[in-house]
């Protein structure tokens, strides 16, 4: 891994005697592309703004390439800002914006003008300079307050939420470009967002969050593969979250029947909850299944049919290009490496929870 | 159906013609006539007169300090209740407005109480050791009854721009470098000129036509252009000169305006 | 270094609000007064408040300014409403006049629409006093009806009313039933600003009221030279505490509700 860039150390954050963060710890490395992950309210905004300089810590200390730069205001950080909604001046030109941090330094003409052009190059909005900013579409406007930022050769881009306000299909197509950006600036990205898919299309790293806690920091395979709770699993994707026994070492009691699985650690005879994809799911004749269920739903989904099959009393969420019709009696088979084990929730924020997004 | 909805705006356009545009058309006729009809631009330029023109410079002057030190002591002010978040809106233009419910009449007159010479203020400034003001009767009293009177509608609209602001666009200017005073002056200020625009507006304009507030504060000692005008209409009768220079008045009026919106355009430009 | 910048803007916001409610207290403690010059404290006496309940012209005057405040601005609230909802629906060119001449009032001098309408009535010919200052005053009340009602006509989402009509309402009563509630706010909060405007104006009645009839402001004003009578202090006091009260009601009750579902969303 490359060379540690942040560090937050024991950050903590109230609002109104709620609390939003709590002793939040995380290293940000050089040239990484880190995505806070989390539902609204858990705490990954804030901690953008942390990092930004906008909002104080109650405790603990933000640390810049080893200084510490709690107290330091924003205008003289090396880190700059990608808004929500954008925060454009609206009473200055395309140029004039991109131009706003460069001039408040004190740099040249000639050497602004260079970097005006090659910004706006790099977003591909050549010759939108003299425009105003409610001229440009919300996806134009985005890539203008991406502009602005990285003219400035920040060390650090914090992007809050960069892409919420467009449609799904300029959302899309700004993915590809941040991290078409990103490798052509190789400068660190701070995202965050509330778009699992975002942050698993885009990152190289995701912390996941809830209700102020870190649940789980890896790679977007990883935190995808093997979640660590249910929160985690819940959160990323569509699965099933079962309650189960592990029996011993790679093997473990789901709804009364015994699974192999490669989980070791776990002791003998504990309740624990088992995570298993829904494309996971193998549905075959009932003979070959560990299980046997019915299907009860069937729904044509495009690339596969998604399907619930009712067995030893649980929902089965499975995906399958297969179709087996409503009412077909299947077994069910799950590769051993496929089940993911996880602890009981030791706290509310590590449950799952149901999502309105 | 949707078509016949313009009908609806007939009967507030009947109005308007009547009430608004055709008392406008009488001024101007009975300002650009004399007694027996004729045309004449006497009435006008009666405003070169030496009385007339020193009421008008007088109100003038007034009106530009009173503008000025509204605009002063208004934009602290407009940025401190802007910083408040939440439902205060409603909260902050009640204070404003609530004092006009106290007849504008007599709370101008209660300064008259609190300027005399052995009135309110003298008194605590007697007790603080200061010298005592002796501001009523003068122009100094009339700036100041301008000024109380019509802070709020500087006030207002001032709030209204600054709050306006998404507070991320500010943000935006201090991540890109920018201290409190360069944020101040490039993004806060010209963000805010629509505000600034209609308070100054909304203050010179009946600063410089009052005619009561002179008479209430300046004694009999201090003429407007204002007092000017209402006299020919109601102790002099006489319409075709106060019509007349209610003509000069609203040429200022527009000229006010016209330099209003060239600044905007100005900053805006930019 | 953050405290003393808040102490500051504290200290300053208490000295601008000592400035412009100095007045009033000064004319609340006058109310009160034995003495019936402004100049000294005889003593505390509620004389004024009993004398004024005996004193017509002071209560005529009330009554009038009342009746003409209300009626001014209920008028106006229907015809700006009206008015509003026409714009809608007109081509661009004929709204902008429109607005233009909207304008007029507010941004003219006090005094040229005084002298103005004045000469206008004069020359129709209208006998000066109840009616003149009526029609005067819904004049100067229309644009600020207008001008709270069309924002909130501009944030109309056009489907609701649509909708009304794909659910089987008449158009009248899907006007009626949808989008003049949706209207109601904006028009409420003009008929206000516009009641207040017409209970503190001065110029404009002063010059269209004929002699014989007075308001509260024309009233006092004929009353400077020989003397402000203490009843009027009363008068004042009575009002200024009554409308105090009740907005202080109005405003308590909603805001509370409020303030509690926004301490519910989230802050982050």
């Amino acid at each position: 891994m490359q060379k540690e860039l942040i560090r937050l150390e024991h950050i903590s954050k109230s609002f109104d005697g709620q609390m939003v963060l709590d002793d939040l710890e995380l290293k940000i490395h050089e040239n990484e592309f880190v995505t806070l992950l989390g539902p609204s309210g858990c705490g990954k905004t804030t901690t953008l703004r942390i990092l930004g300089g906008f909002v104080q810590p109650d405790t603990g200390k933000v640390i810049f390439d080893n200084q510490d730069i709690t107290g330091m205001p924003p205008n003289k950080r090396q880190l700059n800002t990608v808004f929500q909604k954008y925060a454009l001046f609206t009473h200055m030109t395309i140029a004039d914006n991109i131009a706003f941090g460069l001039k408040i330094r004190n740099k040249p003409k000639s050497y602004i003008e260079d970097k005006i052009r090659y910004a706006l190059k790099l977003v591909n909005l050549e010759g939108y300079g003299k425009r105003m900013p409610d001229s440009l579409s919300g996806g134009q406007q985005q890539r203008i307050a991406i502009a602005r930022a990285i003219v400035n050769e920040p060390k650090v881009l914090l992007l809050d939420e960069p892409l919420g306000a467009l449609d799904l299909k300029l959302r899309q197509e700004m993915q590809y470009e941040l991290i078409r950006m990103k490798n052509e600036l190789g400068i660190t990205f701070v995202y965050v967002t509330h778009d699992q898919e975002e942050a698993l299309t885009m990152s190289d790293t995701i912390v996941v969050m809830n209700q102020g806690y870190i649940q789980q920091i890896g790679s977007p395979e990883s935190i995808y593969n093997e979640p660590e709770n249910a929160f985690v699993a819940d959160f990323i994707g569509d699965s099933n979250i079962i309650p189960a026994t592990m029996i011993e070492d790679k093997c473990v009691e789901i709804l009364g029947t015994r699974f192999a699985c490669v989980d070791t650690g776990f002791g003998s005879n504990r309740p624990v909850d088992v995570v298993i994809r829904p494309e996971d799911v193998e549905l075959v004749e009932p003979a070959a299944g560990t299980i046997t269920g019915v299907v009860t739903h069937l729904i044509f989904k495009g690339v596969h049919y998604e399907m619930e099959v009712m067995a030893n009393g649980f929902e089965w969420l499975v995906h399958s290009t297969l179709l087996s019709p409503v009412g077909k009696e299947v077994g069910i088979r799950v590769d051993p490496f496929n089940i993911q084990i996880m602890n009981k929730p030791e706290s509310e924020d590590e449950e799952a929870v149901a999502l309105e997004i | 159906m949707k078509s016949k909805k313009h009908l609806l705006a007939a009967p507030y356009a009947a109005w308007a013609v009547i009430f608004i545009v055709v008392p406008l058309c009488m001024i101007l006729y009975y300002g650009l006539t004399d007694k027996s009809g004729a045309f004449t631009l006497k009435n006008i330029l009666a405003i070169a007169t030496p009385g007339h023109a020193r009421a008008l410079w007088r109100s003038i002057l007034l009106s530009l300090i009173s503008t000025v030190l509204c605009f002063l002591l208004a934009y602290p002010l407009a940025m401190i209740l802007a910083e408040k978040k939440g439902n205060s809106h409603g909260f902050i233009i009640l204070i404003f407005i609530l004092p006009m419910w106290m007849n504008f009449l007599l709370r101008t007159l209660a300064w008259q109480t609190l300027l005399e010479k052995t009135g309110v203020i003298n008194g605590i400034l007697a007790f603080l050791g200061l010298p005592a003001l002796r501001i009523i009767n003068t122009s100094y009293a009339i700036v100041l009854g301008m000024v109380y009177n019509f802070l709020p509608f500087m006030v207002l609209p001032l709030y209204n721009a600054l709050s306006k602001i998404d507070e991320n666009v500010i943000h935006a200017a201090e991540d890109l470098g920018a201290n409190r005073i360069q944020t101040f002056f490039h993004i806060i200020l010209p963000l805010s000129v629509p505000g600034i625009i209609s308070g100054v507006t909304m203050v010179f304009v009946p600063a410089l036509t009052t005619f009561v507030i002179s008479t209430l504060l300046g004694g009999s000692k201090v003429l407007l252009i204002g007092n000017v005008i209402e006299q020919e209409f109601t102790q002099a009768s006489n319409w075709h000169l106060g019509s007349g220079l209610s003509i000069v008045l609203m040429i200022f009026i527009l000229i006010n305006m016209v330099l209003t919106a060239l600044f905007e355009k100005d900053e805006s430009g930019t | 270094m953050r405290k003393t910048a808040d102490f500051a803007k504290k200290i300053y916001t208490a000295l601008i609000f000592l400035f412009l409610y100095a007045p009033i207290a000064t004319l609340i403690v006058l109310s009160f007064n034995a003495s019936k010059t402004r100049a000294k404290w005889g003593g505390f006496t509620m004389d004024w408040y009993l004398s004024l309940m005996q004193d017509e012209t002071i209560l005529d005057a009330l009554g009038t300014t009342l009746l003409i405040a209300f009626l001014s601005a209920l008028i106006a609230s229907v015809i700006g409403t009206v008015a509003c909802i026409a714009m809608s629906g007109m081509k661009r060119r004929s709204r902008t006049v429109l607005m233009g001449i909207t304008n007029i009032p507010m941004l003219n001098a006090d005094i040229v629409t005084g002298i103005s309408l004045m000469l206008l009535f004069i020359s129709l010919g209208l006998r000066f006093g109840f009616g003149t200052i009526l029609l005067s005053h819904i004049t100067f009340n229309i644009p600020y009806v207008i001008l709270s009602v069309l924002p909130r006509m501009k944030q109309l989402n056009p489907s609701v009313y649509e909708a009304a009509l794909d659910l089987g309402a008449p158009p009248l009563t899907a006007f009626f039933k949808v989008t003049l509630p949706d209207l109601m706010p904006g028009i409420l909060s003009g008929f206000l600003m516009a009641f207040t405007m017409s209970l503190d104006d001065f110029i404009i009645t002063h010059f269209t009221k004929g002699a014989g009839i007075n308001t509260l402001s024309t009233k006092i004003y004929t009353e400077v030279r020989k003397g402000i009578k203490p009843e009027m202090y009363a008068l004042s006091t009575i009002i200024f505490v009554t409308v105090l009260v009740l907005l202080f009601l109005i405003n308590m009750t909603p805001d509370k509700a409020q303030r509690k579902t926004d301490g519910k969303e989230e802050t982050a």
